[in-house]
């Protein structure tokens, strides 16, 4: 159903968005369509609710949707569980990973690869299929062996974390990867991982939004797109240059901007 | 009369009923038992009695247990598969099995130790104690019946039970006492009894389970005494698997020796009432001791663990790390107290208590306390009580999983921090097999806990 028609369906359509956290308004009419193929960079200053759009679309319960509208694949997302948006190909990657004490990595990745395979009508994988998978995957992002063998995320430091969340991304192949601030606090060659990891499940039917606060990722990751979100609204889209003229100029032109229109 | 005949009429029956075709020292022990409870009875009074603060034992007191005459265990009332089913097992262990507190040989296994090993690991009421197993003599030496109700009805009950004697530079393996209690219409009580003696630089694991049906009220009062000698290692594992409907009140009592080295895992799923009341002596200096414990409880279901640890000896270092994981309306107790001695310098002890709470009627008491004469010592204490992490939830079901198997695995997580400290690789898989089934179905989409 939700795979008919993958050259004209977008994968995501975002319609008025508004979002609030306990009563407060954070996200006040947001529109964003990706298609097929697309990378798109949510960029913006601190507080602009970019975290709060990833996060609302991968389905997290304390974000309440006040109106609007979100399709997937043309389906109707706010409708759908978190672990149903999960199965069917979405990925958040998260800005601050948990830590799963007593919960070994190799058990949590089987069971989500699992449940996504399950979902689509197929098999659970066989446990020396998976080993292969995990091994090539993990050579792949380049992370190391022992971290896998241990609980999630348990002590891992944060550079550590963050290639974690590219290993599962890499695992489940999602359809919409959502990186939310990813790149924070990663050193230049965990950046060139994390990066590659992305770049790398680039294909044409599939596609992401890469939410970040600075340019400097996308030296990276070449976005098709770029949209500057300041308090809740997108002010400002543009290509690839967006991101060079902000990482210049700041965003405070772009707020600017904003109160000129608005006021 | 006796004001012990009014009170417990049916404890005094059977008591007087009692073979006396027993030991002499059984026998003697037995009396001594028996005047203790005559003067201490049961700990019913809760005012001022700090360690049964938070335990009601009322109801094991009104009840009428009987006391079965022992008869030789039927072949065919219990199966070695239903021990297997129902207690860790493995082949080359000594396996003793107990049905209804009598040994039963065609389910035991593994026993054979040659004579000049000096090693005796033998039911208590078997005749070789009488001729070369010193640890029978030390019944009621850490376990005193003058100091505890029912220590002293126990005692008084002694008939059969393990005695375990390791001499010097010995190794026992691993010796598994399983005592199961079969479904009876009548509720009746066995007073099982264990006795280690390890001496210097021996070693010795001993599996103490307990395992019974769920639709039958009975009592279990188990008493197990400890003697760790000179360097000598000792593991422990107690594992209260008794029936949803039992009631059960364990006693162990240890002491370590210099440099002796001692763990226990004390790991509790069943009985509407338990106790779990360990006590540790340190009374050589160098000794290390590891108490480990989990309990999981359901229902209306009520543990209380009575955790002590005394360092009287300098250079000691102790761990005690209880986990608890309570459900519906069960209750919950973690008292845990280490004493440090003034003579008990350098003493490095740590202590922690962590439940995790499934319901909002759930209810814990975790009471670690530290009482210190000493001055330079290194001890720290921390208990904690929360629900399940909603931003753990969260991160979970974004991978896909859905929210009954984001609580099993979380819960199932929480409880292999202890089950993982087992490095017996048979009990392991038992203790971890028997927590995935008893693993309770919670509802993780109420927000539990707040935020």
């Amino acid at each position: 159903m939700t795979t008919a028609n993958q050259t004209d369906t977008p994968i995501l359509e975002v319609k008025d968005l508004h979002v609030s956290i306990d009563g407060q308004e954070i996200l006040r009419g947001v529109d964003l369509t990706v298609r097929p193929g697309e990378v798109h960079a949510i960029m913006g200053p601190n507080g602009s609710g970019k975290s709060t759009l990833a996060n609302t679309l991968a389905g997290r319960p304390e974000y309440t949707v006040t109106s609007g509208k979100v399709l997937y694949n043309g389906a109707d997302l706010l409708k759908m569980q978190p672990e149903d948006r999960a199965r069917e190909g979405m990925f958040l990657a998260f800005q601050y990973p948990i830590e799963l004490p007593g919960v070994r990595a190799w058990q949590f990745l089987k069971a989500a690869i699992d449940a996504k395979r399950v979902h689509q009508g197929e098999e659970e994988m066989g446990a020396r299929e998976f080993d292969r998978l995990l091994r090539s995957k993990v050579e792949e992002v380049e992370i190391d062996p022992e971290l896998v063998r241990r609980s999630v995320n348990e002590g891992f430091s944060g550079g550590e974390k963050k290639r974690n969340e590219v290993l599962q991304m890499a695992l489940l192949e999602p359809k919409l990867a959502l990186l939310d601030e990813t790149d924070s606090g990663l050193d230049i060659d965990a950046l060139r991982i994390v990066s590659d990891g992305v770049n790398r499940l680039r294909r044409p039917d599939n596609a992401a939004v890469v939410v970040t606060h600075y340019q400097r990722i996308l030296n990276y990751i070449k976005p098709d797109y770029v949209h500057v979100l300041v308090d809740g609204r997108i002010a400002l889209s543009g290509g690839p240059e967006l991101a060079e003229q902000l990482e210049a100029r700041g965003y405070d032109w772009v707020r600017e901007g904003v109160d000129a229109a608005s006021g | 009369m006796t004001a012990t005949a009014d009170t417990y009429p049916h404890y005094t029956a059977a008591y007087e009923a009692q073979s006396p075709e027993v030991a002499e020292t059984l026998r003697a022990l037995r009396n001594r038992g028996w005047d203790a409870f005559s003067q201490l009875g049961l700990p019913t009074a809760r005012r001022g009695n700090e360690p049964w603060k938070y335990t009601n034992v009322a109801p094991i007191a009104r009840e009428a247990f009987a006391h079965p005459q022992p008869m030789p265990v039927e072949d065919g009332i219990v199966t070695l598969d239903d021990v297997r089913a129902a207690a860790p097992w493995h082949a080359g262990w000594h396996t003793f099995v107990f049905v209804d507190g009598v040994f039963a040989p065609h389910l035991s296994s593994g026993g054979e130790i040659a004579e000049s090993s000096g090693i005796v690991i033998a039911p208590l009421a078997d005749t070789i104690h009488a001729e070369r197993g010193a640890s029978v003599s030390l019944l009621g030496e850490l376990a005193r019946p003058e100091d505890d109700g029912f220590v002293a009805l126990n005692t008084a009950f002694v008939r059969d039970g393990m005695g375990i004697d390791v001499p010097v530079d010995g190794d026992a393996g691993v010796v598994n006492v399983v005592y199961l209690t079969t479904g009876r219409e009548q509720p009746r009580v066995t007073h099982p009894r264990i006795i280690v003696s390890a001496q210097r630089n021996s070693r010795a694991t001993v599996i103490e389970t307990y395992v019974g049906p769920d639709d039958t009220r009975y009592f279990t009062n188990a008493v197990a005494e400890i003697h760790v000698h000179e360097g000598a290692r000792v593991e422990h594992y107690r594992l209260l698997m008794d029936g949803m409907d039992a009631y059960h009140v364990g006693t162990s009592r240890v002491i370590q020796h210099r440099d002796s080295g001692f763990s226990s895992g004390a790991i509790s799923r069943g009985a509407a009432l338990g106790r779990n009341d360990f006590s540790v002596t340190l009374i050589g200096a160098g000794a290390e001791c590891t108490l480990n414990g989990l309990y999981l409880t359901v229902g209306n279901q009520h543990m209380d663990n009575y955790i002590n640890i005394d360092h009287t000896e300098p250079n000691g270092t102790s761990r005690m790390f209880y986990k608890g994981i309570l459900d519906g309306q069960s209750r919950a107790i973690f008292g845990g107290n280490v004493t440090v001695r003034e003579g008990a310098q350098k003493t490095d002890a740590q202590q922690t208590d962590k439940n995790l709470l499934l319901s909002e009627q759930a209810e814990v008491d975790s009471k670690p306390s530290l009482l210190i004469y000493a001055d330079d010592v290194k001890c720290g204490h921390g208990a904690t009580a929360g629900h399940i992490d909603l931003d753990t939830v969260f991160y979970m079901q974004s991978r896909g999983l859905d929210l009954p198997t984001v609580s099993r695995i979380l819960i199932h997580a929480f409880a292999s921090e202890i089950i993982d400290t087992v490095a017996l690789v048979p009990l392991r898989e038992y203790l971890d097999e028997q927590f995935q089934n008893a693993i309770p179905d919670v509802d993780i989409t109420l927000p539990i806990g707040g935020r």
